[in-house]
């Protein structure tokens, strides 16, 4: 009896040390974390204003602002989620879907989780090679938004499949059943039931994009930029235009690199401020994910 | 008891999931507007011989028919590579062993078989969709929830939901695969009632584990056993007057 009292002890012992160990480690990630947003809003909240968003960048710290840097982040955006949301989300369906299933389709899975892992700046130098060099779209949003769709497209296809096999497949069969065919079932269930993981993976993926900088200085983005592309809105019919695809451009993360590597302190504070607006986009596109996918889980059930 | 037509046939039906053979040299006869069971126990290839009639198989690779199922009065051969399978589901409708409602609305499972057709006329939709749901005993219960999700329903509404869908495209032989062996005993006797019904419009194929359910409900019975028929015919002198060693000692609880 005693010899039994005596394990326990020991037993609780060791469970009582992982307790610490755990516990401490957890809290070196939260703090530095908390200490690097303190030391980030310190920075960089003073300079916050309605005019540093509406402000091009300056050789005048106090002067400068992010406008041509947000303008092109979101351009940027905009292509990367035109390029690669069709592609990714028809990529997986078929995978997932349609393919069948032996060897190639193995080798295509591994490849695709493999592509989710090669670093950004291999992407930016593919990029350099093809949208640049060989389809001669020059240094603009075009290839810079392409660029980084390839980069999360991987992302997207993989989010896709996941979604599609959420799915119970006694739904699948009770849609064939009634004779439907395949792309019947994928439009009518498979796409809408997935939706939620599919938009998830895609918010996430764009708020990876968002935040690249690498592939983007590959292709050649500029760094002190002090105008806007053209609008894509326009007063004349048909009020669309895409001229602006092929303009020159800055993204976010640039302009914060490019105030980082300046001397003076005034600058510094501005690449902070920066930051902040570039952390708060990412919050919130995570936030806008994290809704979406509640959302769609209460709205689905099996 | 009448003699009806028959509505399908299979001849030297043989089934294999790759290598291994499901179904062997199966051979029955099922009567027009009449209800047939399949029995047998766990894994003696009932359902694997239900999916053939509406090529349930076809969906997953490394499947295999040998033989012929003749789907009458044109005479086709259902599992011939030649004849397409989204017809033979048109026309055989199938309700599941869970109920499998989509997560829609009611109307719109209801609805999904003639959307598929190409049917969008709201006015048609509405009169089938009201149709359907009165053939499988749930309109009055539901009838003022149309818009509300289908998995707001309780289990056995729910396959009723899934008959009524399965109804909606009027079929010539609907299929059930245990439909009630996720449900509790009163939803079992509804069901049971609901299906005895439905035998004066369309011809009816039932696997069920229940010996009793295939005694109350079916004209006739086939037992299977190690993916062959063992034993085929109408129901109460099957299980009165079985012909078959085998078939006295499943039913009577001896062995399954």
């Amino acid at each position: 009896m005693e010899d039994i009292k005596q394990r326990i002890k020991i037993s609780k012992y060791w469970n009582g040390i992982f307790w610490i160990i755990g516990f401490l480690s957890t809290l070196v990630g939260l703090v530095l974390l908390l200490v690097l947003m303190i030391d980030l809003f310190m920075d960089g909240a003073p300079r916050l204003s309605y005019k540093f968003f509406t402000s091009f960048p300056s050789r005048f710290p106090e002067e400068a602002g992010i406008l041509s840097a947000w303008v092109g982040s979101f351009l940027v955006l905009l292509v990367t989620a035109g390029a690669a949301i069709p592609l990714g989300v028809a990529a997986g369906i078929y995978l997932e879907e349609y393919a069948r299933k032996n060897w190639v389709t193995d080798i295509i899975e591994i490849n695709i989780a493999n592509l989710a892992g090669v670093p950004s700046i291999v992407y930016g130098l593919l990029a350099l090679g093809l949208f640049v060099y060989l389809l001669k779209f020059g240094e603009t949003i075009l290839t810079a938004g392409l660029t980084l769709a390839l980069l999360i497209l991987p992302m997207v296809i993989m989010a896709t499949r996941e979604g599609i096999r959420a799915i119970p497949g006694s739904i699948r069969e009770a849609s064939y059943a009634l004779g439907a065919t395949k792309w019947q079932t994928v439009r009518w269930h498979i796409i809408p039931y997935s939706m939620g993981g599919i938009l998830t993976g895609i918010i996430i993926g764009l708020s990876r994009a968002i935040g690249e900088t690498a592939p983007i200085i590959t292709v050649g983005a500029l760094t002190f930029i002090a105008f806007l592309p053209a609008s894509p809105v326009t007063s004349e019919f048909p009020f669309i235009s895409f001229k602006w695809l092929m303009d020159p451009f800055t993204v976010m993360p640039i302009q914060m690199f490019n105030w980082v590597s300046r001397p003076q302190k005034a600058f510094q504070l501005n690449a902070a401020a920066a930051g902040i607006v570039l952390m708060g986009m990412t919050l919130l596109m995570n936030g806008v994910a994290i809704y979406i996918r509640y959302k769609f889980r209460k709205k689905i059930r099996w | 008891m009448v003699k009806e037509p028959i509505k399908a046939e299979s001849k030297n039906l043989d089934f294999y999931y790759g290598n291994l053979q499901a179904l062997k040299n199966v051979s029955l006869q099922i009567q027009e507007r009449k209800i047939t069971a399949l029995i047998g126990p766990s894994g003696c290839g009932k359902t694997t011989y239900l999916r053939c009639f509406n090529r349930m198989h076809d969906l997953y690779p490394h499947n295999k028919y040998h033989g012929e199922i003749i789907l009458y009065p044109d005479q086709i051969n259902i599992i011939s590579p030649g004849v397409d399978p989204i017809e033979i589901r048109m026309r055989i409708s199938m309700v599941f062993q869970k109920p499998n409602p989509f997560p829609k609305s009611i109307f719109e499972n209801v609805a999904y078989g003639l959307r598929v057709r190409g049917i969008s006329n709201r006015s048609m939709l509405s009169e089938k969709v009201e149709k359907s749901l009165r053939s499988a005993a749930l309109w009055d219960e539901i009838k003022d929830r149309l818009h509300l999700p289908a998995f707001d329903l309780s289990g056995g509404q729910q396959q009723r939901l899934c008959i009524a869908r399965a109804l909606a495209t009027d079929p010539e032989i609907l299929l059930f695969d245990e439909p009630t062996s996720a449900l509790d005993p009163i939803a079992t006797g509804k069901i049971e009632e609901l299906i005895m019904g439905l035998q004066e419009h369309v011809t009816i194929l039932i696997v069920t584990h229940n010996m009793q359910q295939a005694a109350r409900i079916s004209d006739f019975t086939a037992f299977m056993y190690l993916g062959e028929l063992v034993e085929f015919g109408v129901t109460d002198s099957l299980f009165v007057n079985p012909q078959n060693k085998l078939t006295e000692e499943y039913i009577t609880g001896r062995f399954g």
